[in-house]
């Protein structure tokens, strides 16, 4: 009898340091990211069996995919942010061309230094942010609204501008060496705007999972009159987040324009898809609340694997946007069941443990 | 218990907003320990009155005193700060986020320095269980579990339970059953009993007179935003105190204007 209750004693304190052990891997498989990572990996596995001997697999295909999905991650983490915040930016389909477009019109018209260029580039980014935040937040409007007005408007102040000042659309820009170095170039392959995408990620990760502001960014989204309650200053986090996401666009634009030495002022409406569908097939919940970093860098692979891998494997090109789209289905289904498991453990509690 | 100090005491206060008179001259106070009932149906004006007690709105006119000296607030933070908390029917907590990452919600625990600081997890956890589970909750027992897994008067206990953390002296509780069944309700009166029993003066507003007879110490009738009645616990029975709250109307007389239009 004692011994049996020693045993049992036992067994309780190892399944209790299992479960200390496992805890990071256990925090993963219940959260949305898992979702996201198995999508990865099933797209991966297929686009694999058919690209194996299109060099799918080869640095080559791996850079190339990679390169698209870094511009985009580097704009979806920050909309991302916004989603959970229970907001939308889709004015950065204008800022990326407008921040290339100026960084390029400032530094080869007007004789700007590369520095000058970029910081400005980077002030007039963060100020459509701050219109963007400070609509949104003032007037209660939709910030889907809000972001299609400033899409629209920086859009064609972006296409008359250039006109007006340079009489031309597109403009080239000649970036000396440290520009091209630290924004610009390829290493073993990968545009520099992978390397600037991985760092982010750290940062970003930090700062919605570890730093007490992450918090405040899940609070606002879950409830945001509850937030405003318990002192989080809605509003002016608000603001913050849609400056970052508008200077992280710039930042994508000035690593783009340095990087092909030339840029067009056309609105990149694309960019506005990419993003919030790296976001949504990463498990962030369109009604704000929920979604994780890690996860929509998972989506945003994804992405590029459909978008851009496709090339190297023997899949017809135009099925991507079909893949794209039975893709962005499957996850928003997901992304619901995810929510109603996570949300389920008075009943499942037992289960989860075993 | 009468012998205590009122903390919160409100003379003759008045609200209007522009033309409209929504509060006439509402007289209350409440004590250490003490559940102040506020009952009233619906458009009495205790949305108004919750709302001026925690701050949103300042009395048009008379005063509200906190320990005996009159106060003004500026806003809700400043009421949060000086002890008075409020908990709404449905609000306070965040669904999709763990427990103790709710509980800490505005007032994150960190560890770590200057920009570098980081949320601890740990003691964010440890301090979150703890609370929640000496407030009656003791199925909580990781508090990374998902808010959205608690019933609703769980949630409602978090959110007392948080209240009570952070230091509330007065509690305003916004009809925290009104939406619950029979047992989750219990559950909440059970933590007003909690609350009640820590020291701490609960407002709790309900038009559920079963709940408010079966916690309340003393009882205001909201009518057309005055105080119709204003009586202690055992003064009133259930029968009279339901045809306060109709506007004097008895049972007989809802049951004359029912068979009426039939």
């Amino acid at each position: 009898m004692l011994e049996k209750t020693n045993n049992t004693a036992g067994q309780t304190e190892s399944v209790r340091n299992e479960q200390k052990f496992a805890f990071g891997l256990s925090e993963f498989i219940r959260s949305p990211a898992m979702g996201a990572f198995i999508g990865m990996l099933i797209v991966f596995l297929i686009f694999t069996m058919f690209g194996y001997h299109r060099n799918f697999l080869s640095i080559a295909g791996l850079a190339n995919w990679m390169n698209f999905a870094s511009t985009v991650g580097i704009i979806a983490i920050p909309v991302a942010f916004l989603m959970i915040s229970g907001e939308l930016d889709i004015s950065t389909g204008a800022v990326m061309p407008a921040s290339a477009m100026m960084l390029g019109i400032s530094v080869n018209h007007y004789d700007f230094p590369m520095w000058l260029g970029i910081v400005s580039t980077l002030m007039m980014a963060s100020c459509v942010g701050l219109i963007n935040g400070v609509l949104v937040t003032r007037t209660q409007v939709p910030s889907f609204i809000v972001t299609l007005a400033t899409l629209f408007a920086v859009g064609g102040l972006t296409l008359a501008l250039s006109d007006l000042l340079i009489n031309n659309t597109n403009v080239s820009l000649k970036s000396p060496d440290w520009a091209k170095a630290v924004f610009g170039t390829r290493y073993f392959g990968f545009r520099t705007s992978v390397f600037w995408w991985l760092g982010l990620i750290a940062v970003f990760w930090y700062f919605l999972h570890r730093s007490p502001w992450g918090n405040w960014v899940f609070a606002m989204g879950g409830d945001a009159e509850s937030a405003r309650n318990a002192g989080i200053p809605v509003n002016r986090m608000k603001i913050w987040l849609f400056i970052l996401c508008a200077v992280c666009t710039s930042l994508a634009g000035i690593l783009q324009v340095i990087q092909f030495n030339s840029a067009q002022s056309a609105t990149f409406f694309n960019m506005i898809f990419f993003t919030i569908i790296a976001s949504v097939v990463g498990g962030v919940l369109l009604n704000g609340g929920a979604g994780s970093v890690i996860g929509v860098v998972f989506g945003t692979m994804t992405l590029g694997i459909v978008q851009q891998g496709i090339n190297y494997t023997e899949i017809d090109r135009n099925y991507s946007l079909l893949i794209i789209g039975v893709m962005l289905l499957i996850a928003v289904l997901m992304n619901g069941t995810f929510q109603r498991l996570a949300t389920s453990w008075s009943q499942t509690k037992e289960g989860c443990l075993i | 218990m009468t012998e205590l100090n009122p903390v919160l005491e409100l003379r003759k206060v008045d609200k209007s907003f522009g033309p409209i008179d929504v509060l006439h001259e509402i007289s209350l106070s409440v004590r250490e320990g003490e559940v102040l009932c506020l009952l009233g149906d619906n458009g009495a004006g205790k949305s108004t009155l919750i709302k001026t007690m925690a701050g949103v709105h300042q009395p048009t006119r008379g005063e509200i005193l906190m320990d005996g000296n009159p106060i003004s607030f500026r806003g809700p933070r400043e009421a949060q700060e000086a002890g008075i908390a409020t908990v709404h029917q449905f609000g306070g907590t965040f669904p999709l986020m763990s427990i103790s990452r709710s509980f800490f919600a505005g007032m994150e625990p960190t560890k770590g320095w200057g920009p570098f600081k980081i949320f601890d997890r740990q003691k964010a956890n440890e301090v979150a269980v703890r609370e929640v589970q000496n407030f009656g909750i003791t199925r909580v027992e990781d508090g990374d579990r998902l808010v959205g897994g608690l019933s609703g008067g769980e949630r409602q206990s978090l959110a007392i339970a948080r209240a009570v953390y952070f230091g509330a002296r007065i509690l305003i509780l916004d009809e925290p059953t009104a939406a619950l069944g029979v047992k989750q309700s219990a559950h909440v009166l059970r933590i007003v009993n909690e609350a009640k029993r820590r020291g701490l003066a609960v407002i709790f507003i309900t038009h559920q007179v079963m709940h408010a007879l079966s916690v309340g110490d003393h009882f205001a009738v909201l009518i057309r935003g005055a105080i119709a009645a204003d009586f202690k616990k055992g003064e009133k029975t259930r029968e009279e105190i339901t045809d306060l709250m109709a506007g004097g109307e008895s049972m007989a007389d809802l049951e004359e204007a029912i068979s009426g239009t039939a």
